[in-house]
């Protein structure tokens, strides 16, 4: 009986490698034989946290999209539609609206571990980069979500960053009149919001995910000791060329990952039906208003993610100015790769003065985030100028700081995994 | 390093929600488990409040679900509009006329819980706050909420409350100056009550939420448990 079954499974796999012959050396050289360094700690898990995350917002998503109404008229009641009488409903709702904010813990710490580690320095540019076009793209995403449920804060949050357009010089008030397709946030604009928000950006972010994989695939993945493992020796105990240092993603990496994803869901299971709100901070207080053109908030703030670059944009008095900061603060994040000239990667291997610039480095983020939160007296608008300067001359002078300070010899081995 | 990030994420949240209320609040002491609390404070909200207030997303039949109660004891006892039972719970007062009578139309209450920093606190504080104030048109103004359109209708309970101003002219306190038909404690349970169904109207489903969290969260213990036995497994022999 068993001889059966084996020999119909074997078959039928035959049968589809002689039809699609790219499948196995597509899985070997992604999952089996793609050889991973064996010390990844911790810090390595937020890539694969981040994929858990946009299949929770793509699948939620669609189940969303099958009884929301993108219509000025309908949007807010729909989204309470959604939260009372559609059949689990809220937890669809609610796992869509904390998938949205942990995407962003998931993906600053992401981009955090890049920085301690060196992860984007050669050859690993371009992965890099596409890293940081999804970055781009996944706040586009958040912004045209945010302002779906059609609340106070939907509304009047659109309202502003749509107007930061009108900084631009010349074109300014036609080009804000174009995104929004009517003179001002309304109907129409709420409509290919949806659009964006549904199948545009998802479509780029895709595009880009399999990108960044791709080009991470073809040079490798870094570690905590910023060794190259593909220049160390040759040979383990599943391949003679493949690095020694190294150990198969699949299953290696997948099982460690399975548990670590094990252990975030419980995180975000804690504040899902705990305290989905988080204190106003994932759904905020304002946004269960209904949007009214005629009533402004008494305090508009964009979500936590985007407070950081908020508070940047308050800072400056003159609007060009500040737009161009706060568009400034996300660009320069493009150029790492060529701003850090340290001849090692890892922090592990840098001096003190890496180290002391990089924990303020994240006191300054945290705080401008803190701060973009907050009414912005004046005390607060000159600690956010302060932290703003801090965060560009971190990275404009970061090709002298990195070139003087202090490096130890990196080893040839990587040592025993954490 | 993980047990930092938990305690991280933990931690800001009710740190962040004390700071919002900004102290001014009083703390509403609701227990949503607390099934006859909100079945007074819906016979109070239906008798006090539905002339006015909507609750446009609330339905009657989903009330009596949650709350306890039968259709006979709904449609009795809380239904006073004609409405049927599946039906919104909505005010037989016209926002028109809501808006002729008052300046402006009386808000839906559905979500209103949720809508204020401070939650249920704030509606707590907000119906303990009524004082009489002779140059507002209804003749009754709100510290919590000043200006507010609304005369305090549950003034019979509480009593009437006038200010007690500072040398600024700004209200300290209030005062009960003559007294209701019932003491500060039974108000206190009354405004608690009622704040309690809002509270649950603002989400009905926050009940199956909680219970539901903690069969998830036991469920995900034991698969990480199991993946952590997995890894270790095949770790093992790996230097």
């Amino acid at each position: 009986m068993s001889n059966i079954l084996v020999r119909a499974a074997n078959g039928a796999a035959d049968w589809f490698n002689e039809r699609a012959p790219g499948f196995m050396p597509f899985y070997r050289k992604h999952m089996s034989e793609y050889y991973a360094p064996k010390n990844f700690n911790i810090w390595y898990i937020f890539g694969i946290l981040a994929t858990v995350v946009l299949v929770n917002q793509i699948v939620t998503g669609i189940w969303l999209t099958m009884n929301y109404k993108p219509s000025a008229a309908e949007a807010f009641a729909s989204v309470e539609y959604i939260m009372r009488d559609v059949e689990w409903g809220w937890l669809i709702r609610y796992m869509h609206s904390t998938g949205a904010s942990m995407f962003f813990i998931v993906v600053y710490l992401h981009m955090f571990r890049g920085l301690i580690y060196g992860s984007y320095q050669k050859p690993r540019e371009l992965v890099w980069v596409l890293g940081m076009f999804i970055f781009l793209a996944l706040m586009a995403e958040a912004f045209f979500g945010y302002v779906l449920p059609w609340g106070q804060m939907s509304y009047w949050g659109a309202q502003v960053i749509i107007n930061l357009f009108g900084a631009v010089p010349v074109i300014g008030p036609e080009l804000t009149e174009w995104i929004r397709g009517d003179y001002l946030v309304s109907d129409a604009t709420l409509n290919r919001f949806f659009a964006l928000h549904v199948i545009a950006l998802p479509l780029v972010i895709l595009l880009l995910v399999a990108l960044h994989l791709f080009a991470l695939h073809e040079v490798g993945s870094n570690n905590p000791e910023g060794i190259d493992i593909k220049k160390g020796p040759k040979g383990n105990r599943w391949s003679a060329n493949a690095p020694a240092d190294g150990v198969p993603f699949h299953p290696y990496y997948t099982v460690k990952d399975t548990f670590y994803v094990g252990f975030f869901l419980i995180v975000c299971a804690f504040i899902l039906f705990f305290e989905p709100t988080l204190g106003g901070l994932f759904l905020e207080h304002d946004n269960f208003v209904e949007a009214n053109p005629l009533v402004t908030p008494e305090h508009i703030k964009p979500v936590w993610y985007f407070t950081p670059y908020y508070a940047m944009l308050r800072a400056i008095p003159d609007k060009l100015l500040g737009v161009a900061t706060m568009g400034g603060a996300v660009i320069i994040l493009i150029f790492l790769p060529w701003l850090d000239r340290s001849p090692v990667r890892s922090i592990r291997y840098r001096g003190w003065l890496t180290k002391l610039l990089i924990a303020i480095f994240v006191v300054a983020f945290v705080c401008l985030g803190w701060l973009g939160l907050q009414s912005g007296s004046t005390v607060q608008t000159w600690a956010a100028r302060i932290f703003t300067f801090y965060y560009f001359a971190f990275f404009i002078t970061m090709p002298i700081w990195t070139r003087i300070d202090a490096t130890r010899p990196v080893p040839q081995r990587v040592p025993e995994h954490d | 390093m993980t047990k930092r990030l938990i305690a991280f994420l933990l931690a800001f949240s009710p740190a962040l929600a004390l700071a919002a209320s900004g102290g001014a609040l009083q703390s509403s002491q609701i227990n949503p488990n607390d099934t006859a609390s909100m079945q007074r404070g819906a016979a109070l909200f239906m008798n006090y409040c539905a002339g006015c207030h909507s609750l446009g997303f609330q339905r009657y039949s989903r009330m009596a679900e949650d709350l306890g109660l039968s259709e006979e004891e709904v449609m009795q006892n809380l239904v006073f509009t004609g409405a049927n039972y599946g039906e919104p719970m909505l005010s037989a007062m016209k926002p028109e006329d809501g808006e002729k009578w008052f300046g402006t139309a009386p808000p839906d209450l559905s979500l209103v819980a949720r809508a204020k920093l401070g939650g249920a606190d704030w509606t707590y504080t907000f119906l303990k706050s009524f004082y009489v104030d002779e140059s507002r048109p209804s003749g009754w103004n709100n510290t919590v909420l000043p200006g507010a359109s609304m005369p305090n209708v549950l003034w019979e309970m509480q009593g009437v409350q006038r200010p007690i101003l500072d040398g600024n002219g700004q209200v300290e306190r209030l005062e009960v100056a003559s007294a209701g038909t019932q003491s500060q404690a039974e108000f206190d349970r009354t405004v608690r009550d009622l704040t309690n169904f809002l509270n649950y109207v603002a989400e009905p489903s926050a009940a199956k939420r909680r219970s539901l969290g903690v069969w998830v969260i036991l469920f995900l213990s034991v698969f990480t448990l199991l993946a952590w036995l997995l890894k270790q497994e095949y770790w093992k022999d790996v230097h």
